[in-house]
Order: C-alpha cells, then structure tokens, then sequence
C-alpha cells in the first residue's frame, strides 16, 4: 500500500503529522524505535533525503529522539506527549471552528451542532 | 556539483537551450520538468559530454564535462541501448566491462528486486523489463551522479511503481546525486528534492519542492498548469 500525499503542504510535514498521529492512536508506543530513514521512505515511496527532514523536525519538536548509532526513538518523556495531544486537538477544533465561522455558523449553534451530531453518533455507534 | 555557465545549445537553426545558468548540489534527488521539446533531454546530454554546449560551459565538480566524464555520471538513454542478442546476464557482464565503477553484486541484487530472469534474451523481454534492465544497469554504477532521462515513459503502473521503489532503495544520496526528466509528474513529486523547470530553452525556476508546496500550496503538477499556461499569450 502506498500513502498518498495531498497535494497543498510540503510533503515532509505531511509525513510528520502523520507519524504524530500514529503516536497519539497508540500504534507507536513511547520509546519505540521509528523505521530507518530508508525503510521509511521505502514504505511511504518519498526521497530518503524528506524522511530525514521529516526526522529532524520531529526530533527538534522533542517528539523524537535520535541515539546515535541505534536509530530514532518516540519520546519517553509523558509530559511531551501529553502536550503533543493537547497541540493537535486545539490545531482541529481550530480548523473547524474556522470553517464554520467561514459559513456564518455561531459559537451557540456550532456547539448545538456539535452535540447533536455526537449523540446521534454515540447511538450509531452501539447499534 | 554540476554547473551550467551561459550555456546555450543549438541543433542548426533550432535552439534547445538558451544562456542556462545553473548550479545543482550534490546529495539529493533533482527533477528536470518542461514540455516536449523545452530541452530536458538536452539538459542531461550536456551533463554526460553526449552533446557539446554552442556557446558557454558545463562542468561537474568543478572539471569541464568531456565525454570522459561518464567515468563519473551514469546515463539513462530515454532510447534503447542494448544489443538484443545479450542475455540479461550477458548485458550486466557488458556493462561492467565499460565501467570500472559496475558493481556486479549490486546488480545482481536489484536483479532479484525486480525479478528478473538473468537468462532471457533482452530482445524477448516486455518493453516493462526492458525498463527495467535499463535502471538495473544505471544503479549498479557506484557513480556520484546518476542521470536518467524519461525512466517512467511508456510504462504501465506497476513498473513504475517498482521503478520508482528500486531508485529508492539503491540510490545511496549519502554519495550519490540523481537527476531525472520525466513527464510522470505526479509520481516523481515525492522523490523530488529539487525541481528544475524548463521552457522552451529557458530557466523558468529552480526550486526546492516542499517550498514550492509550502508556498504556492500547490502540487508541483499543479504549478506547472498553471505557470506554464500563464506564459503563453
């Protein structure tokens, strides 16, 4: 399988977001080792040379760490992970909200909305 | 590091190239893109010594190119250079015969990548295995640089994709630097760390990709519609 990229942020970012995630579903455990640059860009078929901006940057957010010699590691540091979780849920919400507020919606019936919808998901969800 | 200085080419009344001033680092991967005819293949065959610049110099680490500097550029013809009555194996024995730098073991490896029967005759294979022989040959060079022109042309998905997998897993860019033309923008764009965009002979730009994306926020395909469309009139 082969993930696509999309087509409007530079495509080592888009990497980053996405190993982000990963950590935050649990599929990358804290202190586990990342893929070497190479395999990496082998399973997402991009440029070694974007998987190590890729690396770099996650390292220098302190999402990562490199051990020299042994490879890139998640972070063992909770608090830096808690934080991570934090940052991407604000940066959503902040999306959403701004494309609701785009369409005239208010915060009132943003929230309404919202609810409805979580509901009638919730109950979906137990069917 | 390749440099162009002035450079300009012309095939009798035909201009290919006009007065290209260029430099490209070493140690990443850099995208040649244009339309038919704006002069990518041109672009390469001047860095291989296989054309001679009109006017102006090309040099490659500093030395001025001549056709010996395939000592130290691997080329990818957009043509077919085998001789037909080679086996795969015999074809991989040719060319480490003409290169001091082939790595046989290399070869054999990216042989196995890609699947290929060492004992079929090169004239019975698919235009695909074709294809891929030719990048076989290409990468099992320890060269520095590595040029190919229109690897993905003509080929269906599949090849591509293990075209594209191959040049991932056995260019080393700790050593080496790849330039590649294509028409496949798309799918190249991920392997890009440059772009060098041409246009009926002349520089339009050259870029980092992921800037080109973080600043037009478009895809490099998509900047090309655009741009080159813009320039017509």
């Amino acid at each position: 399988m082969k993930p696509n990229f999309q087509h409007s942020s530079p495509i080592y970012l888009q990497l980053s977001d996405r190993i982000q995630r990963q950590i935050l579903r649990g599929e990358l455990k804290p202190g586990e080792k990342l893929p070497s640059v190479r395999e990496m860009a082998m399973f997402s078929q991009v440029n070694p040379n974007t998987v190590q901006r890729t690396y770099n940057e996650l390292e220098r957010m302190g999402i990562v760490e490199t051990r020299r010699g042994q490879g890139t590691f998640i972070t063992e540091d909770a608090a830096r992970l808690n934080a991570l979780r934090d940052d991407l849920r604000q940066r959503q919400i902040a999306t959403f909200v701004e494309a609701m507020e785009e369409m005239g919606f208010h915060s009132q019936e943003i929230l309404t909305g919202l609810e409805t919808y979580l509901n009638k998901h919730k109950g979906s969800d137990q069917d | 590091m390749i440099r162009f200085e002035g450079v300009s080419k012309r095939y009798l009344t035909r201009t290919a190239l006009d007065a290209v001033d260029l430099e490209l680092h070493p140690y990443q991967v850099i995208g040649v893109v244009g339309e038919n005819g704006s002069g990518k293949s041109t672009m390469l065959k001047l860095i291989t010594g296989l054309a001679r610049p009109t006017s102006g110099q090309v040099h490659v680490d500093g030395e001025p190119v001549t056709r010996r500097i395939a000592s130290k550029v691997a080329y990818l013809s957009e043509l077919e250079t085998f001789y037909p009555f080679h086996t795969v194996e015999e074809t991989v024995q040719f060319h480490a015969s003409q290169f001091p730098d082939f790595d046989r073991a290399r070869a054999r490896e990216i042989m196995a990548f890609m699947g290929l029967d060492p004992d079929a005759k090169v004239k019975n294979l698919s235009k695909g295995n074709r294809g891929r022989v030719k990048l076989m040959v290409t990468l099992a060079r320890n060269a520095p640089y590595i040029l190919m022109d229109e690897p993905l042309s003509g080929l269906d998905p599949m090849v591509r994709d293990s075209i594209i997998k191959g040049l991932i897993s056995f260019v080393d860019l700790e050593k080496q630097t790849v330039v590649i033309t294509t028409h496949e923008v798309n799918e190249i764009e991920p392997l890009l760390d440059t772009v060098v965009a041409i246009r009926q002979g002349h520089l339009l730009k050259v870029e980092d990709v992921d800037t080109l994306r973080g600043e037009t926020g478009l895809s490099l395909a998509e900047w090309m519609t655009q741009t080159y469309a813009g320039n017509e009139s």
